[in-house]
């Protein structure tokens, strides 16, 4: 599955969980909030990414299948 | 009503809150579910735009017409306009004389708009109706699946509204009689700043930008740059721009469209950077709030811009750093729409940033239309 990880910012209180879990694909801004590339999930760190966005406790990330 | 569907598809329509979203489709879209409602959009939150109180106020009929008629059109029972406090009164009254004269089948309500620059978003719309909060949503859906009342909703601009009702009454033909091909029929636009009669106009689309100008009475003196589309525009250059056509085809090289319809000259003896940064200001106070880079970002962004006008130039690095870090992140398209205005502005002002590091500046004309920050 070609996913991409999506922040929900309403949702987002930067926390920073996330950014602890997978630093290879989330960044923070200078505010303390999640960047995230638009960019697919390379398939090897898909099953990180489904544990980081279970371990976000305002439910505020999501993986989302890339359509094209 | 499937065949004015078509008509309107043949017309070409499309919506005039600044998204320019073909109609048709919404309308098909929102036709295909269940007991949906439709909400006609007169928030007008843009403070630098009169046309959508202009037209409730001399023509609230109209609006009430194609209202009517969109609900007829998707199968809805129920219609909603959400009108600008200064002329919801006028609406009510239009509202009441056709039920008086029980002319529709369907139940029009009138409510009052939240006075807030985000509260025109269409997520913002429903859940300000349905919640009192004049916030977007997340959309987990569209809203033409799952709006107002968790039913599919239809949310129209009214001036969208209006154009539907004349599109059923004379055809699609007679509203590509002006426009251009691409982009048929007319629009309100706004014009302020710089000139010497502002106010709102009705203009074929395309006509060119300096066309006009001179229906607004013509330029108030020489101009440097035009704001075109609203405070989420673009800033082009005076002597580029004014010969352009005003669609988005038109406008399409200066990363521009027409928008909600405001055109704002700017005179010679204004700053662009200045007057960009008091524009910013009142956005970055204009968040819902609700997102974190919008909430931080957006007053961050018009501090820096606020120290490169006044000559500190040295922030211009992390002033792109952090429009690089608020652009596209948030649940509606406010903070996208600030931070395009301040490329814009550094792209056309940039050629000035050198003499405001000199100190050299001395443009202190307000050409922009800001509403002071007060209690809400």
């Amino acid at each position: 599955m070609r996913a991409r990880l999506r922040v929900d910012f309403i949702a987002c209180k930067g926390r920073g969980l996330c950014v602890e879990a997978l630093p290879e694909l989330i960044t923070l801004d200078d505010w303390g909030f999640p960047i995230v590339s638009g960019r697919p999930v390379p398939p090897l760190l898909v099953p990180d990414a489904r544990e980081t966005v279970r371990a976000c406790p305002l439910l505020a990330l999501r993986l989302e299948r890339v359509v094209r | 009503m499937r065949a004015l569907i078509a008509e309107v598809d043949r017309a070409g329509l499309t919506g005039r809150g600044g998204a320019g979203f073909p109609t048709a489709r919404k309308l098909a879209a929102v036709a295909a579910g269940h007991a949906p409602v439709v909400i006609g959009n007169g928030t007008e939150g843009e403070p630098a735009s009169a046309k959508d109180k202009v037209l409730m106020a001399r023509s609230p009929h109209l609006v009430l017409d194609g209202a009517v008629l969109a609900a007829q059109m998707v199968g809805a029972s129920q219609v909603v306009i959400v009108a600008h406090r200064d002329v919801r009164d006028i609406l009510g009254r239009a509202a009441a004389e056709r039920r008086r004269a029980r002319l529709d089948q369907v139940r029009v309500t009138i409510r009052t708009a939240a006075d807030r620059f985000v509260a025109g978003q269409a997520s913002a719309v429903v859940r300000w109706i349905e919640h009192g909060v004049p916030a977007p949503t997340a959309m987990p859906s569209r809203l033409s699946d799952r709006g107002l009342g968790g039913r599919p909703t239809l949310v129209q601009n009214v001036e969208t509204l209006a154009h539907l009702a004349l599109i059923a009454r004379y055809g699609a033909q007679w509203f590509r009689s002006v426009g251009t091909p691409a982009e048929p029929g007319s629009m309100l636009v706004t014009v302020v700043g710089a000139v010497r009669e502002p106010g709102v106009l009705e203009i074929a689309i395309g006509t060119p930008a300096d066309q006009v100008l001179d229906l607004a009475g013509g330029p108030a003196g020489p101009l440097q740059a035009l704001l075109l589309g609203g405070y989420f525009g673009v800033w082009a250059d005076a002597a580029q721009a004014v010969g352009r056509p005003f669609s988005a085809a038109g406008l399409a090289g200066f990363g521009a469209e027409p928008g909600a319809g405001l055109i704002a000259p700017l005179p010679v003896g204004a700053c662009g950077l200045a007057e960009t940064a008091r524009v910013v200001r009142y956005l970055a106070g204009e968040s819902a709030g609700q997102c974190g880079p919008c909430r931080f970002g957006l007053p961050a962004v018009a501090s820096e811009l606020e120290r490169v006008a006044a000559g500190r130039t040295a922030g211009l690095g992390l002033l792109r750093r952090w429009l690089g870090q608020v652009d596209g992140r948030g649940g509606c398209a406010h903070p996208s729409g600030a931070v395009r205005l301040v490329r814009s502005a550094l792209r056309t002002f940039g050629a000035e940033l050198s003499q405001h590091a000199a100190g050299l500046c001395g443009g202190t004309a307000q050409a922009l239309p800001v509403p002071s920050p007060g209690p809400r």
